[in-house]
């Protein structure tokens, strides 16, 4: 229990410890944590970031969707009413073709009709000449009686 | 061995150090240096000290080593916890910038611990050990042999700590605020007028000398307590197992307040030799 020489020993010993624990051991312990803590902070830091880039780009996605929808719509829309717009001129269009046709059937008809008037007229005239000289051969001679023929060729 | 002697002699055998010094014959041991005074060395307190500075400075340095601030391994967690409970420590008392004070206290506070928890060895191992060494190996009466294990319950391993931790506060006081600074700090202070001088001077120098005095009593009183409880419920035969079990489960608080303790007021003194008024 007394005092004696040991306690020079152990103040040695205390000190070289002390100066060897701060050269050697405390710095890269230290180091080693710090840098750690820096890597965690910076790691949170990024994730934060990454969080509010994907909330931005989600909200960008979602008013893109929501744009081409719009888009979509208006394109159907505008080919309904083209689709509609087509289907009319084209009935319209053929109407007036129907019309058209039907119009130049009609002066077709006329024309022949008149041509077949205008055959039968002469028709009717020969034969109605050839049956008159048939009853009139045997009492008047034709070339006499040839204006009379005229006559009613005219008539008719 | 508690049966051939009696209890005194056996609490006696287990309290008294191992010595070494010189003689005229040569080196001698324990009996032989009764009257060798002050140049005797306490070979049981320097190897047992020593031995666990350097366990704590080999595992310390060993992972101080690999250190990286990747994923750390269960050692390396295990090492900077505790570096990491003494920095906080150090930073929530201490506001000055230091490279000396959290190295300091990161030793003091894990060499006492180590050397502390020796305590929890059962009493009679180590003396035993060490007389049978004595006896086979040298041809001593084991009763001559003498081991006290534990360096904390020997004076000269405390006031050695707190002398240390008593020149840096020295050290500090002067470097902060000089010789003049500190002169004036011890004595003008708590009555800031010249009459009262030697009244000053009286109560910050007892104040001042108080401090390692309290550091190295305190351990050194708590610890001695301890272990002589641990010897004399070691005397009661069977009876002694349940007893020393509560003890030593109550020590198992007591080892780390202890070094807590030493280290936290290391702290603080430093901290207030290097507080500019």
């Amino acid at each position: 229990m007394n005092i004696n020489a040991t306690l020079i020993g152990q103040l040695i010993a205390f000190t070289v410890f002390v100066l060897f624990c701060m050269k050697y051991v405390w710095p890269p312990i230290m180091a080693a944590i710090e840098e750690r803590q820096k890597k965690i902070a910076d790691g949170l830091a990024a994730s934060d970031r990454a969080e509010k880039d994907l909330q931005i780009a989600q909200e960008k996605a979602k008013e893109q969707l929501k744009e081409a929808k719009q888009q979509a719509a208006e394109i159907i829309e505008q080919a309904k009413k083209r689709a509609t717009q087509i289907v009319d001129q084209e009935t319209e269009r053929a109407h007036q073709e129907r019309d058209k046709i039907i119009a130049s059937g009609q002066t077709e008809i006329e024309a022949e009709r008149n041509r077949a008037k205008e055959e039968l007229r002469k028709q009717v005239a020969i034969l109605a000449v050839a049956g008159a000289e048939k009853i009139l051969a045997r009492q008047i001679d034709a070339a006499a009686q040839s204006d009379i023929v005229e006559k009613l060729v005219a008539e008719l | 061995m508690a049966s051939e002697i009696s209890t005194k002699e056996y609490i006696t055998h287990h309290l008294t150090n191992a010595t070494m010094c010189n003689t005229e014959t040569g080196v001698a041991f324990n009996k032989a240096c009764a009257d060798a005074g002050f140049w005797q060395w306490n070979v049981d307190t320097l190897g047992w000290s020593i031995a666990m500075g350097l366990l704590f400075l080999f595992i310390f340095r060993s992972v101080a080593k690999k250190a990286t601030s990747g994923v750390p391994s269960k050692m390396q967690a295990f090492v900077e916890l505790v570096v990491d409970f003494v920095d906080d420590n150090v930073k929530s008392t201490f506001h000055g910038k230091s490279v000396l004070i959290a190295p300091l206290a990161l030793t003091i506070f894990v060499w006492v611990l180590l050397m502390n928890l020796l305590d929890l060895m059962p009493v009679d191992v180590l003396p035993s050990i060490a007389g049978l060494i004595g006896q086979y190996g040298f041809g001593m009466d084991p009763h001559d042999v003498y081991m006290k294990a534990v360096p904390t319950t020997d004076l000269n391993m405390t006031f050695a700590l707190a002398l240390g931790v008593f020149a840096l506060i020295l050290f500090y006081s002067i470097k902060v605020k000089g010789l003049g600074g500190f002169a004036k700090e011890l004595s003008m202070q708590p009555f800031g007028h010249p009459v009262f001088i030697p009244v000053n001077l009286i109560l910050e120098v007892v104040t001042l000398l108080a401090r390692p005095l309290s550091l190295a009593l305190r351990l050194f009183g708590n610890l001695y307590a301890s272990e002589l409880i641990f010897i004399l419920i070691a005397t009661i035969g069977f009876f002694q197992l349940p007893l020393h079990f509560v003890w030593a489960v109550f020590h198992i608080l007591v080892l780390p307040l202890q070094a807590f303790i030493f280290m936290m007021l290391t702290i603080v003194y430093l901290s207030l030799a290097c507080e500019d008024h």
